[in-house]
């Protein structure tokens, strides 16, 4: 049994240490966000976090994670009660299949979290890892840029608290 | 609902005809304006009966049926947004229910930008007609005039201050009606929910990981499943040793049939490794090669027999000037970001298949055809998968999840294919060649036109195993039936190869190859629309060189549709094309337009490239289009379509091209078929819609495809004084252009 630490969460997951993350999360979590894209790492479709970093999952196998915690899509906000990324992309309608889009949103948190004001070179290059086949970049860019605002915004109306979640 | 439940009710229906005379003197003198002989509007035409489309329940429950599915084009919201306004109801009272055997209306596929024109026109005709429908029995109930009465929020309510919610009005089978030619539709005027950017009601599940695509089914028991595919297309499998797979952790059984072969896990994970156990197991008998690269592709397609049709034919004029051209293109993936998936289980003779295929009727004939089995005991339901784009590998996987599910009957059967079995599997669009030679003549009208294309098919879909990888790799297999051409309105490789501009003189031929097929190929996003409008709307921007006038005005003096005028005006306007315009060093500009199909959307597209002469390598910095789709429902949707479109089509255009050596395909993955990346994409893409209240809708999902391509080609042009006629316009391409 090894514990992963989820949104969180501690679980004890039963799976052999060789198993990317992605299958835990998706099959033995029942987290939809991470998607599996190319088990390859060239597409981001599968990124969470890992202890603040973007990483693919579907290249990070179980034992590597160790005592690292993941946070997913699922563990920044709801339908109900949504991140700013998650908000933003609601506003302007950032998706068309939406297949990539928990990857992009986990990569530009990654981002923010260290960088809340990134240049528009740096926000693209960041997202470089991060493909889209709809054609929808110029809304995610978009939102990931209204949400660094709105996440600025509120670290300046509250100081002291963190600009992020 | 059980698949019991539901033959139930189509039986009940079925039965239950007395209800028709009652219900025609429901509908306004004016539903019968018309012979009844003429067409039903849209898909009502082949599903009349309006209770296939809108179901009201005495607890006044709505239900709204399409055939159509959600493939990331905002269908789910675009279509509720019709059928909410006809009705008088909040779109959060309907239930929305898409493609499913089971439970809608068979549309046939969702595809060639007709969602619009065909569940929309649909829907809206029915929900106005239903709307009437309740109107009249609540004059009925109340004593009072229909046009005393107002429908408002899933009521009928009188002036009185009485009301009635639909469901009290309707009795089980009020709406079991065929529908009316003719429609006392709302006025444009009057509309509070079509023409307004509705937000997208897919779009918060999506991104906070609720349940959305067919890859997060979980049904109770279910198993993974993954396929092994042969090295290339036609190799059979020769022998493979599979007790030790079947040892392997986890793994419950493997499948085999000739030369399909499958494994079935517990576990994911469990299945991949199993998958890779089995595919070193397995040895292969060859059979044919490929082609050596895609040159030998493009010789073979102008070499092959063909079958030559002259769509048009009216006499070359004497030009003073002539120009000739070849265009050509290669094959491109529709590449999809997830790889295809599909859920299945068979229980009690009856198999149930999730599936993210465009179109789950003819995908349950292909599987019905493929396991024996009567299509009445197929249910095949829309789960939404990655954009597709065309016919990609949903309905092969959705028979590979059918006839491994078959071999576990009880467990739910999900299968995934790998990044590079979606690589190389998928049916390719559809390489091209083609040849213009044409001419002005002195006031710089032309006035010879002669188009020559070469293709071979663009789709391969199913119905039919013989469609579907698993059809032909089984002990029994299924041929692909050979594909055929005939020139139509809308076409398929001919698919806007007749110009739309109003030229005196023109010809265009089509030389289409039926077999052999060198790559698989179908359906992908716009058909052979890309290469024509490529090749059309490159070929004016030579010969308005070759006229000297600039490439808008050019156009403009060869069109007489104002529509068209409009969208070309629009574009030109909001980008800042002036005729002869310099653009900063390294840069040029691009102007294109097209009607798609010739009957669909119009779409007019100005662009700005840079062009690094060092490096050659180009970006898109810059579009702006302007589009009239008719009445525009959701004008954020169409937005959100136009540009994927561009930035997709641009995608194809300076960096895409499917690889191939005489053993394998040899794109596999990202790298070996790389698509465009963040960085790449343009600093601004504009979209100027032009709403037409009250029109036809036309669709919009292909209507950039072909322009971006053409404004791409004559921007870089423009800024490297070297046409480049072969897509893809990669650094390499380009840097030779430029240094020879």
């Amino acid at each position: 049994m090894i514990t992963l630490t989820v949104n969180n969460q501690a679980h004890g997951v039963d799976a052999d240490p060789e198993t990317p993350l992605l299958y835990v999360l998706r099959d033995e979590l029942g987290l939809n966000g991470a998607k599996f894209g190319c088990g390859l790492g060239q597409c981001g479709a599968c990124t969470v976090m890992l202890d603040g970093e973007a990483v693919f999952s579907c290249v990070t196998p179980l034992s590597v994670v160790g005592a690292r915690k993941v946070k997913t899509i699922e563990g920044l906000g709801t339908v109900a009660n949504p991140s700013p990324l998650q908000q933003a992309f609601i506003e302007l309608n950032a998706a068309q299949c939406g297949y990539c889009i928990a990857g992009m949103i986990m990569r530009a948190q990654a981002l923010l979290e260290k960088n809340p004001r990134p240049a528009e070179d740096e926000l693209r290059a960041h997202m470089a890892p991060n493909l889209c086949r709809c054609g929808t970049h110029m809304r995610i860019l978009a939102a990931i840029r209204r949400a660094a605002a709105q996440m600025q915004a509120a670290a300046l109306a509250k100081p002291g608290k963190s600009p992020v979640r | 609902m059980t698949m019991d439940a539901l033959s139930h009710s189509r039986r009940a229906f079925l039965a239950n005809t007395g209800s028709l005379v009652i219900g025609f003197s429901l509908l306004s003198a004016e539903a019968f304006a018309q012979p009844s002989s003429q067409r039903l509007p849209g898909d009502l035409e082949g599903n009349p009966m309006l209770d296939a489309w809108i179901r009201i329940d005495p607890g006044n429950k709505i239900t709204v049926f399409t055939g159509k599915a959600e493939l990331g084009q905002g269908t789910k919201t675009f279509l509720l947004q019709i059928a909410a306004e006809q009705l008088d109801v909040d779109p959060k009272g309907i239930t929305f229910i898409t493609a499913d055997t089971g439970l809608t209306p068979d549309e046939g596929y969702t595809a060639g930008s007709a969602t619009m024109s065909s569940s929309g026109t649909a829907l809206m005709n029915a929900a106005a007609q239903v709307r009437d429908i309740l109107l009249n029995l609540a004059a009925r109930k109340s004593g009072l005039p229909v046009t005393q009465l107002v429908a408002r929020d899933a009521a009928i309510h009188a002036p009185d201050g009485r009301s009635w919610t639909y469901g009290e009005l309707v009795a089980q089978d009020t709406l079991h009606l065929r529908a009316q030619p003719s429609t006392k539709l709302k006025d444009p005027k009057d509309y509070r929910l079509v023409g307004m950017s509705m937000p997208r009601v897919d779009i918060p599940a999506k991104v906070t990981g609720g349940a959305a695509y067919v890859h997060d089914l979980r049904p109770e028991g279910m198993v993974h499943a993954r396929v092994v595919r042969p090295p290339r297309y036609g190799a059979r499998l020769a022998e493979v040793e599979t007790a030790s797979v079947e040892k392997m952790p986890g793994v419950v059984r493997v499948v085999r049939d000739g030369s399909y072969l499958a494994v079935v896990a517990e576990k994911e994970f469990q299945a991949i490794r199993a998958m890779q156990a089995l595919k070193s197991a397995a040895k292969w008998e060859m059979g044919p090669g490929l082609p050596a690269n895609q040159d030998a592709v493009w010789s073979f397609l102008k070499s092959a027999p063909a079958q030559t049709d002259v769509i048009v034919d009216r006499a070359l004029g004497a030009p003073v000037k002539t120009v000739e051209a070849n265009y050509a293109r290669p094959y491109f993936m529709h590449a999809s970001i997830g790889p295809s998936c599909a859920v299945a289980v068979l229980r009690d003779g009856k198999l149930m298949v999730w599936s993210h295929t465009q179109g789950v009727f003819p995908d349950r004939q292909a599987i019905a055809e493929l396991l024996s089995m009567a299509e009445d005991d197929v249910r095949v339901i829309h789960a939404e998968g990655a954009g597709c784009y065309g016919h990609n590998g949903a309905d092969d996987a959705a028979a590979d999840a059918a006839l491994i599910a078959r071999a576990v009957p009880g467990r739910p059967v999900r299968v995934q294919w790998m990044r590079d079995q979606e690589h190389q599997w998928e049916p390719y669009g559809s390489a091209m060649t083609t040849t213009m030679r044409g001419g002005v003549d002195a006031s710089g009208m032309v006035v010879a036109w002669d188009y020559h294309f070469w293709s071979q098919t663009h789709a391969t879909r199913p119905g039919g195993a013989g469609s579907t990888i698993a059809g032909w790799l089984i002990e029994k297999p299924f041929g692909l039936p050979k594909p055929s051409f005939k020139p139509s309105p809308r076409g398929s490789a001919d698919r806007n190869a007749v110009p739309y501009y109003k030229f005196a003189n023109a010809k265009v031929t089509s030389h289409f190859i039926a077999t052999p097929m060198p790559l698989r190929v179908s359906a992908l996003r716009s058909l052979g629309g890309y290469m024509n409008v490529f090749s059309i709307e490159c070929f004016m921007d030579e010969l308005a060189q070759a006229a000297g006038a600039d490439p808008v005005e050019f156009r403009l003096k060869h069109l007489d549709d104002p529509r068209a005028i409009d969208v070309i005006r629009l574009a030109a306007d909001k980008f800042g094309w002036k005729g002869g315009a310099k653009a900063p060093a390294g840069r040029g500009y691009g102007f294109s337009f097209s009607r798609y199909e010739n009957l669909g959307a119009y779409l007019a597209l100005a662009v700005e490239v840079e062009a690094d002469p060092a490096t050659g390598r180009v970006r898109l910095v810059r579009a702006v289009a302007a589009d009239d789709s008719g009445q525009a429902v959701n004008p954020d949707a169409i937005e959100n379509q136009i540009q994927g479109g561009i930035i997709q089509a641009s995608s194809w255009t300076l960096s895409e091209q499917v690889r191939f050596d005489g053993n394998a395909i040899t794109s596999v993955d990202w790298r070996s078929y790389p698509i465009l990346r963040m960085p790449d994409v343009p600093d601004s893409i504009e979209v100027h819609v032009i709403n037409r209240p009250g029109q036809p809708f036309l669709g919009t999902g292909e209507a950039s495809q072909g322009p971006a391509g053409a404004a791409i080609a004559n921007a870089i042009a423009h800024a490297t004084g070297k046409r480049l006629r072969v897509p893809p316009f990669t650094p390499e391409v380009v840097k030779k252009a430029i240094d020879s």
